[in-house]
């Protein structure tokens, strides 16, 4: 028997979570092969990596339809594989391209796969896992009841192992259909200025706290140098102080940036629901018992009058000018 | 944080607007060491105050919750969270506009400035609402939002600043200790905390804590549905937060609010929808917040036609951004639930109280926990007000489902509940119900109101029908016919419903001097009639002690106040043991049997000497009819010779048989509550609890003091002794109207309690101490021919023969003052009752 | 533009998910129902195109009867038509499998009652059992091209160029950790859609009124057993945020920075 891990490249280069599932295939294969499955080419050093990683095999896959992104193409080939290969297994990080990829060739080979896993049981007819649901609010344990188990992890449940050997390169050039071509990148775009609240990595933030409209300009002035949006509460907008359009919230916008800058916001459910799907939240607010104080990953006790401008003045200071 | 506290003088638990409030006035007025509790975070919690719709209408038919609205928006200006928009209450229809004109006269008894207005105004003041569908409207300037969380937390840091208060978030309390009948400790998921007083004031959530104590507050959970519909151009362009006033939609039981660019559209119009307290969701399980639960559309559906209807130009594109089925606090009464368990000491409820309401209920409780008293009469919202049939799950869902739809509705002041109906009845109901007795309700007891037997006495006595449909809901004019044959003939009345507490044991003589202002300790067989006060010197309660023994007596009160008397009575028992206290009122039944033919018929049915002589008034003695023992009680609330006659449950129906049929050689007829309680009580100028009596007035004002004072002390003496000092401030009048005449339809009209009386140019009558005039009670006087109103007048203006006017459907009518004090209007020498 | 959006009732639920008592399932007595919210972008997306082009939406679920309320959401917002499968008790919780195989039968009746649909529109992944594969599968099965992870949409026609009639290709706007990634897909095709690829608007009074009055045919599938099985949930250990404190007042500006830095966003 073997594992079999597809590893996402972009246009040569691997993906940064790519390896991930490594991890769990090591662990599942407990000594037999783990096929690390490129598209397109993979230089050296993607196989050297790969190899650290654990895989014993990498197999590139080559075709002019898989040198860049292209799910369908991509689906098919791992298809193709899969059916050459027959491994015991079948993984893929679960990233966006490792679930599309997987979801592909499960619909070629009209498998059940099983996305976002965090542990597998004993691989057969009947394997017992577990798997994300709900974002994260849940654990679902479940059977898969497949001949072929097709599973993506979960991402960062599992991390790509390390010191692995050097591992067998080959090559393998497909057939493919001439449709699969017509899903792929045509285009690649990088990111713009115009930063808009949905968009922008930061969003700085007031509430009650802020108690003017001038007192935003302070919070501008942060957003402008991180490349960031400024947002409010309900009661900023009720006030008058800022256009609805920059309200974060239930009756607002919902926002999902790197980071959250909560000004002088006291942290209302009706506010979380708009923001909480921030990566990181920082608080600022005078008082230490205020419920965003308590829900953010980090927080400055003090005066938001006095605290963004230090922010400011030290972002000014440190920052490269250009 | 400073280490989880391990005892406190009070825990507060609930950080919404009732608990705020409370630490608050209870700092204010001296308090310290407070601890507050929430199992939510702040400054929302999570409970009702955080989804409320925060606005204020002060006007109210029922005084109490006017009082108490009036000081929570003062008390919300003075914070400065209150924003004064103006409210106006639509008219669709003919009988809301009459709605409304009642309307006009509780705003002047209440003092809050409204006018009505016609289409063309409505129209003026909110320019998007479709006046197809408007008739008219009732504005009121003052009508305002308040930002209730603020206010909350303002509350607590005046608290935190007199170094009064500690309050601590995401608490949850897991018990309540309580030993020997009294509060000890609050368990927590952090700790447990020693406490010589709790405070229930967590909203939603109050049974369950209270149950943990052992206690009852009853309410439920009930579902408001809201919306919020944006964004209305019209409405962003005022700038404001609010910047129209608050439509209130009467006749489909909606309201629109703005709030900012928005239109928040709520509704008491869809079915009532009941939670049940410990299936509220936790607020980590919440979308929204416990209390904001998910929407349920269709039964919103027929309440967006209605909102369309009304504001089909801005509601049409505006989109629903939010959506609750918010969670707010309902009871069998529509009214708070204020003041000490009955089961507990020390274990306070502040519960079912809305934003309105929230910062005077705050003052009233921290009054009443610290003086014992407060400046506004809780009597309507008093926890200790319920029977126990009404304190429970079943009782509360069934009243809650039945007046949750009239939140808006136009509720007559005489309207009987349908449910919750024969739950309470006499032994001899059927008796009555086949005289065709129309019940109404009296704590909790099917009473006879009036009898359908009766219909041929009206042609008898020449009887007249009120014209105007409204005056004559919920009455009939047979009760002024069954009046007037009791007064010619005589008359037996059900009194099934009054409550009987048997005192006994060495120290009852003090125990009753301590409690009541007259002197009890008369001769065994004679009785006494005595207000109770309380330590301001304000009517607690007016009752009757007959003296059965030298240690033994009947304190014999009625229906509406048994809870709240028992109490009384139970609170301040001694703690040695040497007075019983025992309820009696499900043991023993009374029928009255009163008129001038009422000695004949009692000579009939007894061998006792039944002669003024043997049996002078006020006295009561055990004898028989035949076998059966009763008690007879020669007393009179309707002022006239005869008797009432106590008696064990087991026998009522045979003397309730044997009375009836003793009487008929002398014409006697069944005589309902409606003479009982209103035209025989009031042309005796005979006052009621509730009514004419409440704190707000002492007994020199109610014309109740004796020439002497007892020298034994009591509760609320040394007020009292001030109040007969100082002479009374108001004085409780009987007037009469001098023409029923509707200016604007030319027909009769009959007051029924709660108009405000103004002087002959319309001004507001208000006495020294601030309290308005207003009718306390309304009713014929047939035997006068006459209407007769109840109402206290400043001092200075009680004089007999003054003219004033009453405002009735803001109309106003002549009235003049018969009786100043409380010489009775009708037989002022008694001769009839002491014949 | 014939558009078809697939989107699923799922529970909206708070911070924590309640459970049955045995673990078996997601105690819903509290809580609402809602369109996954990707899918609730789908049809955003879908309205929007009508707006733009013309044609019409027609939304389908797989799931229980009630259901139709989300169906009915979808008109209330401007949806023209929608199509309930019912599954029966025993497949009431259908895997992505039989999902799939139930949408593919009814796109297929429909288009053949009624017309090819140029767009069908999918939500990246469900809300509820997040298993990213419904679409892939329904438009293989359809012969179509799907790209998931849409963060914009564009009819244009084959060389890429904004086109206002009938549009020959389907833009898509993916993101990448460089920027967006560009696909562009011949007509007619499949497109999963990520969240906030658009604000998605609210229902208007009298498009509620009017949704409660439209017909929403409801046919039931037979679902096949499921493949992938659920057996049991399990809330995770709770995740306490410890608030890294990083100072009081103005003096904690510089450690701001250091956090900024950290995070790669200054």
């Amino acid at each position: 028997m073997s594992v079999l891990v597809f590893v996402d490249l972009d246009r040569g280069a691997l993906g940064p979570t790519a390896t991930q599932a490594c991890g769990l295939a090591v662990d599942v294969a407990n000594g037999a092969p783990v096929i690390a499955v490129a598209m397109g080419s993979a230089p050296a050093e993607v196989a050297t990596a790969l190899g650290a990683a654990g895989a014993s095999t990498v197999t590139v896959l080559e075709h002019e339809a898989l040198d860049d992104y292209a799910p369908e193409a991509w689906g098919d080939a791992l298809a193709q594989i899969i059916g050459r290969v027959e491994p015991a297994v079948v993984l893929a990080t679960g990233n966006d391209r490792g679930n599309e990829v997987l979801a592909h060739a499960a619909a070629v080979l009209d498998l059940p796969f099983a996305a976002n896993v965090l542990s597998l049981g004993a691989i057969g007819p009947t394997t017992s896992l577990t798997r994300v649901r709900w974002g994260g609010s849940l654990i679902e344990h479940a059977e898969l009841l497949s001949e072929r188990p097709i599973v993506s992890t979960a991402l960062h449940a599992f991390a790509a192992p390390e010191g692995g050997a050097v591992p067998v390169v080959e090559t393998m050039a497909l057939e493919l259909s001439a449709d699969a071509a017509r899903t792929r990148i045509v285009d690649r775009i990088t990111v713009d200025a115009g930063i808009t609240l949905q968009t922008a990595p930061v969003v700085v933030s007031g509430g009650r706290g802020v108690g003017s409209a001038e007192g935003f300009a302070a919070l501008e002035q942060f957003a402008a140098l991180v490349g960031g949006a400024v947002g409010c509460s309900r009661v900023v907008t009720n006030q008058g102080w800022r256009p609805h359009s920059d309200q974060v919230g239930q009756t607002g916008k919902r926002v999902a940036p790197e980071l959250y800058v909560a000004c002088g916001i006291s942290g209302a459910i009706q506010h979380w629901i708009g923001m909480q799907a921030a990566s990181t939240v920082l608080a600022i607010n005078i008082d230490a018992a205020a419920p965003m104080v308590a829900k953010a990953d980090y927080a400055v006790i003090g005066d938001l009058h006095d605290v963004v401008p230090a922010i400011v003045a030290a972002l000014e200071r440190r920052r490269p000018r250009t | 944080m400073s280490e989880f506290p391990s005892s406190a003088r009070v825990v507060v638990i609930g950080a919404g607007i009732v608990g705020n409030s409370i630490v608050g006035h209870l700092a204010e007025l001296g308090w310290r060491d407070i601890v507050q509790i929430d199992k939510g975070p702040l400054p929302n919690p999570g409970g009702s105050t955080g989804h409320a719709s925060n606005f204020i209408f002060p006007v109210d038919h029922n005084k109490e919750m006017a009082m108490l609205t009036l000081d929570s928006q003062r008390q919300y200006i003075e914070m400065g969270v209150n924003v004064t928009c103006g409210g106006v209450e639509i008219a669709r229809t003919p009988e809301r506009l009459e709605e409304l004109r009642r309307r006009m006269s509780s705003a002047t008894a209440w003092g809050i400035e409204s006018t009505l207005l016609t289409k063309a105004e409505v129209g003026e003041l909110l320019p998007f609402v479709n006046l197809d569908v408007v008739l008219g409207g009732f504005y009121t300037p003052s009508v305002s939002c308040v930002d209730s969380l603020r206010a909350g937390t303002i509350f607590r840091e005046r608290a935190t600043a007199l170094g009064a208060l500690v309050t601590i978030p995401n608490v949850e309390v897991t018990d309540v200790e309580v030993i020997d009948g009294q509060v000890r400790a609050v368990v927590t998921d952090q700790g447990r905390i020693e406490a010589e007083y709790v405070v229930i004031a967590c909203g939603v959530w109050a049974p369950l804590i209270a149950r943990m104590a052992g206690a009852t507050i009853p309410l439920v959970p009930a579902v408001h549905q809201m919306i919020d519909v944006g964004p209305i151009p019209i409405l962003e362009a005022t700038g404001n937060e609010i910047g129209y006033p608050i439509v209130r939609d009467m006749d489909t039981f909606m309201y629109e609010r703005q709030t900012g660019g928005s239109m928040e559209v709520g509704s008491y119009a869809h079915r009532p929808i009941f939670h049940a307290p410990a299936e509220i969701p936790s607020i980590k399980e919440s979308r929204l917040s416990p209390t904001e639960l998910p929407f349920t559309a269709e039964d919103f559906d027929a309440q967006l036609e209605d909102a369309l209807e009304l504001m089909p130009d801005i509601l049409a594109t505006a989109e629903m951004k939010y959506a609750i089925n918010g969670l707010l606090s309902l009871t069998p009464d529509g009214y708070p639930l204020l003041g000490e368990t009955i089961e507990v000491k020390n274990l306070w409820s502040a519960a079912a109280v809305w934003i309105k309401e929230g910062p005077g209920v705050g003052r009233l409780i921290a009054e009443w926990m610290t003086h014992g008293v407060s400046e506004i009469d809780p009597h309507q919202s008093d926890i200790a007000r319920f029977y126990p049939y009404a304190r429970n799950d079943h009782h509360v869902r069934a009243r809650c489902a039945e007046h949750f739809n009239k939140t808006y509705g136009i509720v007559h002041p005489r309207e009987q509940w349908a449910s919750e109906r024969d739950i309470r009845t006499a032994p001899y109901h059927q008796r009555t119900e086949a005289l065709g007795a129309v019940y109404f309700q009296a704590g909790g007891w099917e009473r006879p109101h009036w009898y359908e037997s009766n219909a041929s006495l009206v042609e008898e006595f020449g009887v007249a029908d009120r014209p105007h449909e409204w005056d004559a809901r919920w009455w009939s004019p047979i009760q002024h016919a069954e009046h007037l044959a009791l007064r010619s003939r005589v008359g037996m009345v059900d009194l099934a419903p009054f409550v009987v507490f048997e005192v006994s044991g060495p120290g009852t003589v003090p125990y009753l001097q301590h409690l009541a202002v007259n002197n009890v300790d008369v001769e065994v067989g004679r009785s006494v009639y005595t207000p109770l006060l309380d330590e301001r010197g304000g009517f607690r309660s007016d009752l009757t002690m007959l003296r059965l023994a030298e240690d033994q007596y009947w304190v014999v009160t009625g229906a509406f106040d048994g809870p709240r008397d028992q109490f009384w009575f139970r609170k301040h028992l001694p703690s040695d043991g040497s007075v019983t206290f025992v309820d009696r009122t499900s043991a023993y039944c009374t029928i009255g049997l009163w008129g001038p033919k009422a000695r004949d018929v009692m000579a009939t049915l007894t061998d006792a000497d039944v002669s003024h002589a043997g049996f002078p008034y006020g006295a009561s003695r055990e004898v028989v009819f035949g076998s059966i023992p009763v008690r007879l009680f020669r007393i009179s609330y309707v002022g006239e010779l005869g008797w009432e006659i106590y008696v064990s449950m087991e026998h009522a129906l045979a003397v309730w048989d044997r009375v009836f049929e003793a009487g008929q050689p002398f014409g006697l007829v069944p005589v309902g509550a409606g003479v009982y309680g209103t035209t025989g009580r009031l042309e005796k100028g005979y006052r009621l609890m509730g009514a004419e009596l409440s704190g707000e007035y002492d007994p020199v004002e109610a014309g109740l003091a004796r020439p002497k004072v007892k020298s034994a002390e009591f509760i609320g003496k040394a007020a009292y002794l001030a109040a007969r000092e100082q002479g009374p401030t108001a004085t409780l009048c009987t007037l009469t109207v001098l023409d029923h005449t509707s200016p604007r339809d030319g027909i009769a009209r009959y007051m029924s309690g709660g108009e405000p009386i103004v002087t002959k140019a319309g001004e507001r009558i208000v006495d020294a101490k601030g309290r308005p005039s207003y009718v306390t009670s309304a009713g014929a006087s047939p035997s006068t021919a006459s209407f007769v109103l109840l109402a206290y007048l400043p001092s200075e203006m009680a004089e007999v023969g003054a003219e004033f006017c009453v405002k009735y459907m803001n109309e106003l009518y002549p009235v003049r003052v018969a009786v100043a004090g409380s010489t009775p209007y009708f037989d002022p020498a008694d001769e009839r009752m002491k014949a | 533009m014939r558009i078809a959006v697939c989107v699923k009732r799922v529970p909206a639920p708070g911070a924590r998910i309640a459970l049955s008592d045995d673990g078996a399932a997601i105690d819903t007595k509290n809580l609402g129902f809602t369109t996954s919210p990707h899918e609730e972008c789908a049809v955003e997306a879908a309205i929007a195109l009508n707006e733009q082009h013309g044609g019409e939406t027609t939304v389908f679920t797989v799931g229980p009867p009630e259901a139709d309320e989300q169906l009915r959401y979808a008109i209330s917002v401007g949806a023209h038509h929608a199509v309930l499968v019912s599954v029966g008790e025993e497949g009431a919780d259908p895997d992505p499998q039989a999902t799939a195989a139930a949408l593919v039968d009814a796109i297929h009746a429909r288009e053949t009652a009624a017309g090819e649909f140029d767009v069908v529109l999918f939500g990246n992944d469900s809300a509820d059992s997040g298993g990213f594969q419904v679409g892939v599968r329904v438009a293989r099965a359809l012969g179509r091209p799907i790209v998931n992870g849409a963060k914009g949409i564009a009819i244009v026609d084959a060389q890429g160029a904004s086109e206002s009639g009938s549009g020959r290709a389907v833009e898509v706007r993916r993101e990448s950790s460089s920027g967006s990634d560009v696909f562009r897909l011949p007509l007619p095709a499949a497109v999963g859609v990520l969240e906030g690829i658009n604000l998605p608007r609210y229902a208007t009074l009298p498009g509620r009124l009017k949704s409660k009055k439209a017909e929403v045919p409801m046919t039931t599938a037979t679902m096949a057993a499921p493949r992938v099985v659920t057996r049991r949930f399990e809330v995770p250990e709770e995740q306490v945020t410890e608030t890294v404190m990083l100072g009081d007042g103005a003096d904690a500006a510089e450690r701001v920075v250091d956090l900024l830095i950290e995070l790669g966003l200054a």
